[in-house]
């Protein structure tokens, strides 16, 4: 093997490891979700995640990896775990939702009756 | 950086056929027809098993590259020339850590968790670019690194970020985003050397024919020996083939190596303008499969520096992790 080109690298002395080295599951500790914030009064907008120990760290984390290019002003973050969410397979539980036009502005006609009114009264 | 155009594999060609036995054809149908649609599959959808197994690959494999690729740059942070190349290089560094980070996630919401990821990296199980298991010798190979590797890399990465795997596909996204400065970057210190003084221009020249081969190695074997490319394409696993990403590659940089009056250490290399195709000699694909296997010049060592770092670090690790936050999670949502 030849010498490493770095003087950092030589230091390490790393030929002495007998090679072998593994980590156990759970030492990258816990996933926290990253919520990034563009401008005051903006929405927090999910943009990924960081593995971290704790909340505190997390948001040092998510500091670094989203909020180091671009416009940032705010973070959020919240263990992965803390999230409750649908099942994805559940989706069509909202399918009717646009089908429901009495919710909506548009689902009521009033220039339509305005319209008929104004033509019978003259 | 780097997407590293080719992703190993060596479980045997033979997949196809009896890992989709085992899948509901009525869920694969449905399954196929979404990506053909243009949909993004997402986490918690179903999939076939081999389309996980082969995006766990490749988005590990992609992970395992950016954290790798870091070394032979960063070894030459202290000796940048100039504090502005330094503060450059920093950021450059660090953004392929992070970069890394985004991957693994990306991976983890396949299901396999980040501690194995990192374990079958350590025992060399799984992959990572095999250029990365070339030395940086010079600061000349620190530009050629900078300007087309990263080049090569953005090649790759931009055909994979149209995929069909949502949590990739965004990671590419930003990850793309930062890749253009460090293109602009390479590119820049590239010019810097090879406008220079004769030396800077020997210097350069020198790293150039020393990466070459690499580079050329970089989208993977010919797509004529390069097996199962197709079921990947159809899932838009894979977006482009190796031959394909190797000649846009051509097309976009050799013309932007060759008006500095440098030269590429291959007499065949040219562009047919009958089939607007490159040609060049092939390249010594022996030497590229020993190398994947560890036999290169740098594999040890890269090994061997991530295992010292997991081995040292592991104490902050544990120091850090408090006892009531210790529940493990589920996965990443996104």
């Amino acid at each position: 093997m030849n010498e490493s080109l770095d003087p950092r690298v030589n230091r390490l002395r790393l030929n002495n490891s007998d090679g072998s080295f593994s980590i156990e599951e759970g030492e990258n500790w816990n996933v926290f979700e990253v919520f990034h914030q563009e401008k005051r009064g903006a929405h927090h907008e999910h943009v990924g995640c960081v593995h971290a120990p704790d909340a505190n760290l997390a948001l040092i984390f998510a500091k670094e990896q989203f909020g180091r290019r671009k416009k940032c002003v705010n973070l959020w973050v919240v263990r992965s775990a803390d999230i409750l969410a649908f099942d994805l397979e559940d989706e069509d539980m909202f399918a009717n939702n646009p089908d429901k036009t009495y919710r909506d502005a548009s689902g009521f006609k009033v220039m339509d009756k305005i319209n008929k009114f104004k033509a019978q009264s003259k | 950086m780097y997407g590293g155009g080719y992703i190993y594999d060596d479980s045997g060609r033979s997949w196809q056929q009896e890992e989709q036995l085992q899948d509901d054809p009525v869920k694969l149908a449905a399954f196929e027809a979404r990506i053909a649609r243009g949909e993004k599959i997402e986490p918690g959808d179903w999939m076939p098993a081999e389309y996980r197994r082969q995006l766990i690959r490749l988005i590990e494999q992609h992970a395992h590259s950016e954290i790798i690729g870091a070394l032979p740059e960063g070894t030459w942070i202290t000796r940048a020339p100039g504090f502005k190349r330094k503060l450059a290089l920093i950021a450059k560094v660090q953004d392929e850590i992070g970069h890394g980070q985004l991957l693994y996630n990306a991976a983890e919401t396949l299901g396999k968790s980040r501690e194995a990821m990192i374990n079958d990296l350590l025992s060399g199980k799984s992959k990572y670019s095999n250029v990365f298991n070339y030395p940086a010798e010079t600061w000349a190979d620190v530009t050629v690194i900078g300007f087309l590797i990263d080049a090569a890399a953005i090649v790759n990465q931009v055909a994979n970020a149209k995929g069909s795997y949502g949590p990739y596909c965004r990671a590419l996204e930003r990850i793309c985003y930062e890749e253009s400065f460090h293109l602009k970057q390479g590119h820049d210190a590239f010019i810097e050397l090879a406008t220079g003084t004769a030396a800077q221009k020997a210097m350069l020249q020198d790293a150039l024919n020393r990466w070459w081969q690499p580079i050329m190695h970089f989208f993977g074997p010919p797509d004529k020996v390069s097996a199962h490319s197709e079921k990947l394409m159809q899932w838009k696993v894979k977006m482009a083939s190796n031959d394909d990403m190797r000649n846009q590659f051509l097309d976009a940089y050799v013309p932007k190596i060759w008006e500095l009056g440098l030269t590429l250490p291959d007499p065949l290399l040219k562009k047919n303008t009958d089939t607007g195709k490159w040609e060049f000699s092939d390249p010594d694909w022996d030497l590229f499969f020993e190398v994947i296997k560890g036999n290169g010049p740098c594999n040890k060592e890269r090994l061997d520096v991530r295992k010292w770092a997991e081995e040292h670090g592991r104490w902050i690790r544990k120091a850090l992790m408090r006892q009531e936050e210790r529940e493990r999670t589920a996965l990443p949502v996104a």
